[in-house]
């Protein structure tokens, strides 16, 4: 298992890869921790579909990573384009039937693929967070926002609770990225779909039907990354997320580990 | 321990009607290099790729180095294999592709450079593997394969792209291994090339076997031919007629005439055609080469 995560590594840490990676993550946490606080007085609001992020919320222990739970949806986007390319590309460079010669483990390349995916999301969670709150940090006082909560006990214990909530929900994402890479066996079918699902399907559907919110994988999410939301509870979010999670991941494991590589 | 590097019982793959392998059966003994030849999609890859465990197999058993075939994690890490071409990742390096697998594989990575000075990419190893020409990519392919020091070496098309210096070289290089005690298992659709290395040589048409043996046997099986030239090129048919006349087959190509006869029968040819008046310019006893047996054979020409 550890040669395959050192072996992972190696074609993850390729500049390109990288430094695109991060700063994807760097600019998506810019933006939207930014919008929070420029647009705080914004009569279409400053957060996630018009939603308004009031001083007060933001004023509280838990205020210093409200933009970081916000930005979780995009670092979870992101994850599942690196997961399902990273995934896919095996099928589409014929580079599988190499990992397989090497490592007939099948289950070992698939969850050592998926650690060190994990490993690579860790540092792009990491980032984005240090980013987003030393970006709030530094707009509060322009926004008015009071900071002196932030880094009481509350606060680092608000900052550690979000840094584990968005990181399942990344995950999350990046596994079913993996899992899309898995079944279509082709980058760009796979990203194309999970993205267009994820950012056109479901909002559609939502938009239609409010109550399916409840109920769609990417709201689930998502929602795992806020810590909960009005109309969806954590609990919810994480059990039905989890679920989709699960028997997605167990369909593409066992296609995997029986199907036949003939490319 | 077993004495073949590779035995096949019954093995069959089918994809939905169609039979890829069809219940082929044979043994490559440890040691030797052994051509696999066969046509476009007569079941060559598919019978490697069953080999190596990539894919599952509908019938019969198949032994590497003394393991089955259905516990690949058993034999894989003695063997090297390039199949169906190399494949690589086109962003990285020569040494960071080779790199992955040495370290997949749990391989030292010093041998990551020896081997790509042994295949003459020792310059070029930090260059992206997207900016190879196909013969560097083949030598990269080959370079991967030969990582884990296999006792056992599958190449399929290993020659493809190189240039003449370059299949000199592999030619070279498949001949050593095997003098240092390595198999390899190699297919080529350039059989003058199989000719020259193997001793052992398996023969597939539409997924069966039709010859799998030591070269030396299957040349013996084929019919040695009589060249026969005249000065005038009117002779070439009473030439046919008196080899048909001794009941030997003949046929007139590219301006001689080939005799299917044993080679002391050359001098008797030689004696009725000066009693019947014709000058020969040429006589010449040949032995099939591979490519003409596998034709024959295999009545693709």
């Amino acid at each position: 298992m550890f040669n395959v995560v050192n072996a992972e590594l190696r074609k993850l840490r390729r500049p390109t890869l990288f430094l695109g990676t991060m700063g994807s993550a760097l600019f998506f946490t810019g933006l939207i921790t930014s919008f929070v606080y420029l647009m705080i007085d914004s009569p279409q609001g400053n957060g996630d579909r018009g939603r308004t992020i009031s001083r007060e919320v933001l004023g509280l222990a838990s205020g210093s990573v409200n933009s970081f739970a916000s930005v979780g949806g995009f670092l979870g986007i992101i994850a599942l384009c690196v997961f399902a390319a990273q995934t896919a590309q095996e099928y589409t460079y014929g580079t599988l039937r190499n990992l397989l010669i090497r490592e007939p483990g099948r289950l070992k390349i698939l969850i050592g693929k998926l650690i060190s995916m994990m490993l690579f999301a860790l540092v792009m969670i990491t980032i984005a967070a240090v980013v987003s709150i030393a970006l709030s940090y530094f707009l509060a006082p322009g926004a008015e926002v009071n900071t002196e909560l932030w880094f009481t006990s509350d606060g680092l214990n608000a900052i550690f609770t979000t840094f584990i909530n968005v990181s399942i929900s990344v995950f999350a994402f990046g596994i079913v990225g993996m899992i899309l890479g898995l079944l279509l066996r082709s980058p760009i079918s796979a990203i194309s779909f999970g993205v267009l699902w994820l950012l056109i399907v479901e909002n559609l559907l939502i938009a239609v039907k409010n109550s399916l919110q409840n109920w769609l994988p990417g709201a689930q999410l998502s929602t795992i990354a806020t810590g909960g939301a009005i109309d969806v509870s954590y609990k919810h979010a994480l059990g039905v997320g989890g679920m989709y999670v699960a028997i997605g991941a167990l369909i593409a494991s066992i296609l995997f580990v029986r199907r036949d590589v003939a490319n | 321990m077993s004495n073949t590097a590779i035995s096949v019982s019954d093995l069959s793959k089918k994809y939905d009607d169609r039979l890829a392998v069809s219940h082929i059966n044979f043994e490559v003994p440890l040691g030797t290099v052994c051509g696999f030849v066969g046509p476009n999609g007569s079941g060559k890859t598919t019978t490697m790729r069953m080999l190596l465990g990539l894919i599952t197999p509908t019938t019969g058993q198949g032994h590497i180095l003394g393991e089955p075939i259905e516990h690949p994690e058993k034999y894989l890490s003695s063997v090297g294999a390039m199949i169906e071409g190399p494949a690589f990742y086109p962003a990285l390096s020569g040494y960071e592709n080779l790199m992955v697998l040495a370290k997949l594989g749990g391989f030292p990575t010093e041998r990551v450079q020896q081997l790509l000075e042994k295949v003459g990419l020792g310059d070029r190893g930090k260059s992206k593997y997207k900016t190879y020409s196909l013969g560097m990519k083949q030598r990269l392919g080959i370079a991967a394969a030969l990582l884990p020091e296999p006792k056992l070496l599958m190449l399929d098309e290993p020659t493809n792209g190189l240039d003449p210096e370059g299949i000199q070289e592999v030619r070279a290089l498949l001949r050593d291994l095997a003098n240092e005690g390595t198999t390899v298992f190699v297919s080529s659709h350039l059989l003058s090339e199989l000719e020259i290395i193997s001793d052992y040589i398996v023969m597939l048409r539409k997924g069966e076997i039709v010859f799998a043996g030591p070269i030396g046997d299957l040349m013996a099986q084929q019919q040695p031919t009589i060249i026969a030239k005249s000065l005038q090129h009117s002779d070439l048919q009473k030439i046919v007629e008196i080899a048909e006349a001794a009941g030997h087959h003949a046929v007139i190509r590219n301006d001689s005439v080939h005799v299917l006869a044993e080679m002391d029968w050359a001098p008797v040819l030689n004696k009725a055609a000066f009693d019947a008046g014709i000058t020969l310019a040429q006589l010449a006893p040949q032995l099939p080469n591979l490519e003409e047996t596998f034709f024959e054979m295999t009545g693709d020409k």
